[in-house]
């Protein structure tokens, strides 16, 4: 749609490296004409200029400051390839409802492209210090948001991804054809490392798959790490052998080293857990440190988005979720939190959907509707389990069931633990509505409509699910999203 | 006790119409059948034994629940399961498992401890009928 026709890259070698100060435009990062290639590295920024700021600037500002430009002209590029090392704003688009008239500021979508040389091979750490290390504090911006990115398949390569996957995270747990079932133990600070492995005991027996530890869980003076992890694999042991299930507890290895981190790891390993949780806020390198780690020593690597909300949630600054997820499964993580579109946190159903679809899918398709900009070959990367976590219950079985499907952990915290029969019960009744609505999909009925009547016919013979359903029958989260795609109705954004 | 594996386990043990229903849901999404029957439930056996080959051409339910009558006449006291296999690639596993018959009797596991350095402790899972031969454990 926005296609200008001129190209306003200078092109006399002379007037281009005169000492002094040009336009990005006139620099050659904006090019209207240029055809992105297959392996280049695409973004689709949502800019908002400053007042004076001409969008096509703007972007070529953004391809400039996250490759090769500076403020001013260096005539040190013409001792390289400077041509092909430059990345290039090649297409800007208005972003709908933005602008006069409405009650935000005009932003744009502009797309970028990056040659593959930029990247060393691997490295989530240096494909962020490119993207997202300078562009985002520029003047010329008052605000900049990294919507989404496209990842060459040559790149894609150069990742080895989740160490287990879904599939054989299955096939290790044995547990086919129904969500996992989790729980977040609570409260979360504060329990001693006994009455924790209570909490996880009464849960696991009750039916869950898996309990977890919280984010801020690491080594505090109420609880030492090595005491968590002891009394939890008792616990963990203990549920296993009453309900010949495979059962697990993700222990938080987070810690203020990766010294530290790979002593907690290998104790959780030596005690014989199945899986252990970092946060993201250990950071990319040490993300990709302990996926190695658990390729290494069979382990399931459970992911929380600890801190993400501080630069996901908000539309027109800082960095969506779905690339986010897109790093994290290239980087190499097997569960990830993705939210849950009905519970107490941010998320609008089908954006939240947008990110299962990259966790999950083979080829993630282009769909604008989820905020998905771009075609997405994984070229048989693992697929990453989906965790729908926070403000559940089980009387919601069927929305969570009908928007998420099969694959996803499903964690209830205080939905398990603050029934009122106790925490057996709480479990107990999430699987019950779990399995019950399951077969019931398979039997090819209606859960979207029909969810509360199979809960209820499940609730006669199964009184903990009678009890959750009573308890939390009017919760719900009803609040509007702030963080929904923009798009118009005719697709016209594509790669 | 009730050993808790497969989709199924929380429910009451299905009945063949409902089996039925989950094989005709399997077929229809192009997911092959098969039986499969243990009397060593750990939960870390994985080659319970195979009662025939996976069904790949099977597409009625019939089909499939003729196997499943055979293999409870044959071992009517031993945990029999119908598993789906989807070989969609990148999936290339099974999609759906359930339990359709189990020993009337369920003794359980016991968990045996071994004390080890420091508080460590080694755990091991023993199915208390895997004191008797295979064969022999549930009667």
């Amino acid at each position: 749609m926005n296609k200008p026709l001129d190209n306003p890259a200078i092109t006399d070698p002379k007037a281009r490296y005169k000492a002094g100060v040009l336009k990005y435009k006139e620099m050659g990062y904006w090019r209207p004409d240029y055809e992105p290639k297959d392996t280049d590295f695409i973004c689709v920024f949502r800019i908002t200029p400053q007042e004076g700021v001409d969008a096509e600037e703007a972007a070529a500002a953004v391809a400039g400051e996250s490759s090769t430009a500076t403020w001013t002209v260096v005539w040190t590029d013409l001792l390289t390839a400077a041509d092909s090392y430059r990345a290039k704003a090649y297409r800007v688009d208005p972003v709908p409802n933005t602008g006069p008239g409405t009650n935000a500021e005009q932003q744009y979508f502009a797309y970028v492209a990056y040659d593959l040389i930029l990247f060393e091979e691997g490295s989530i750490a240096n494909v962020t210090a490119s993207l997202i290390g300078n562009v985002f504090s520029f003047k010329p911006l008052k605000a900049g948001r990294l919507e989404d990115i496209r990842v060459p398949v040559a790149y894609v390569k150069t990742f080895k991804g989740p160490p287990t996957g879904i599939v054989v995270e299955r096939e290790r747990l044995d547990k086919f054809g129904r969500p996992l079932l989790g729980a977040t133990m609570k409260p979360k600070l504060g329990l001693s490392g006994k009455n924790y492995g209570r909490v996880i005991y009464e849960a696991l027996t009750g039916g869950l798959d898996f309990t977890k530890d919280d984010e801020n869980i690491n080594s505090q003076p109420f609880m030492h790490w090595r005491d968590r992890f002891l009394f939890g694999m008792e616990a963990v042991n203990r549920a296993q052998a009453n309900s010949g299930e495979i059962k697990g507890h993700y222990f938080n290895v987070t810690a203020a080293t990766m010294e530290d981190m790979y002593e907690r790891a290998d104790f959780a390993r030596d005690l014989g857990s199945n899986i252990v949780m970092i946060d993201l806020v250990i950071g990319w390198t040490a993300i990709q440190s302990m996926s190695n780690w658990c390729r290494k020593h069979d382990m399931i690597l459970h992911m929380h988005r600890a801190g993400h909300g501080t630069y996901t949630r908000q539309k027109n600054h800082g960095v969506s979720f779905r690339v986010i997820a897109k790093w994290l499964r290239l980087a190499g993580v097997d569960h990830l939190h993705c939210g849950t579109a009905v519970g107490k946190l941010e998320g609008d159903p089908l954006t939240v959907q947008g990110y299962y679809n990259v966790c999950r899918e083979a080829c993630t398709k282009q769909d604008l509707s989820r905020g998905l900009f771009f075609d997405q070959d994984w070229v048989d990367l693992r697929k990453v389990m989906p965790v729908a976590s926070g403000g559940i219950h089980a009387g919601q079985m069927h929305q969570l069931l009908d928007l998420f499907g099969d694959d996803v952990v499903l964690q209830f915290g205080g939905g398990t633990i603050g029934h009122p029969m106790g925490v057996q019960a709480g479990a107990t009744a999430n699987r019950v509505a779990l399995e019950t609505m399951v077969k019931a999909r398979n039997e090819g009925r209606d859960i979207k409509a029909e969810g509360p009547d199979i809960l209820r016919a499940a609730a006669k013979w199964c009184k903990p699910l009678e009890a959750a359903l009573e308890t939390w029958k009017d919760v719900s989260f009803n609040y509007a999203s702030t963080d929904t795609p923009d798009f118009v109705a005719t697709p016209s954004a594509s790669a | 006790m009730r050993v808790t594996q497969g989709a199924f386990s929380f429910l009451p043990d299905l009945t063949d119409t409902e089996i039925r229903a989950q094989i005709d849901y399997a077929l229809s999404r192009g997911w092959a059948c098969s039986v499969e029957h243990t009397d060593d439930p750990h939960p870390r056996n994985v080659y319970w034994d195979m009662w025939g080959v996976p069904m790949f051409g099977i597409k009625d339910a019939a089909g499939v629940m003729l196997e499943v009558d055979a293999c409870r006449k044959a071992h009517p006291e031993r945990y029999i399961k119908v598993n789906a296999f989807d070989s969609t690639r990148g999936i290339e596993s099974i999609a759906l498992s359930f339990i359709v018959n189990r020993p009337q009797d369920e003794p359980g596991f016991a968990l045996e401890r071994q004390e080890v350095r420091g508080r460590s402790v080694r755990y091991t899972t023993r199915a208390y009928s895997a004191d008797r031969p295979a064969g022999q454990r549930y009667r």
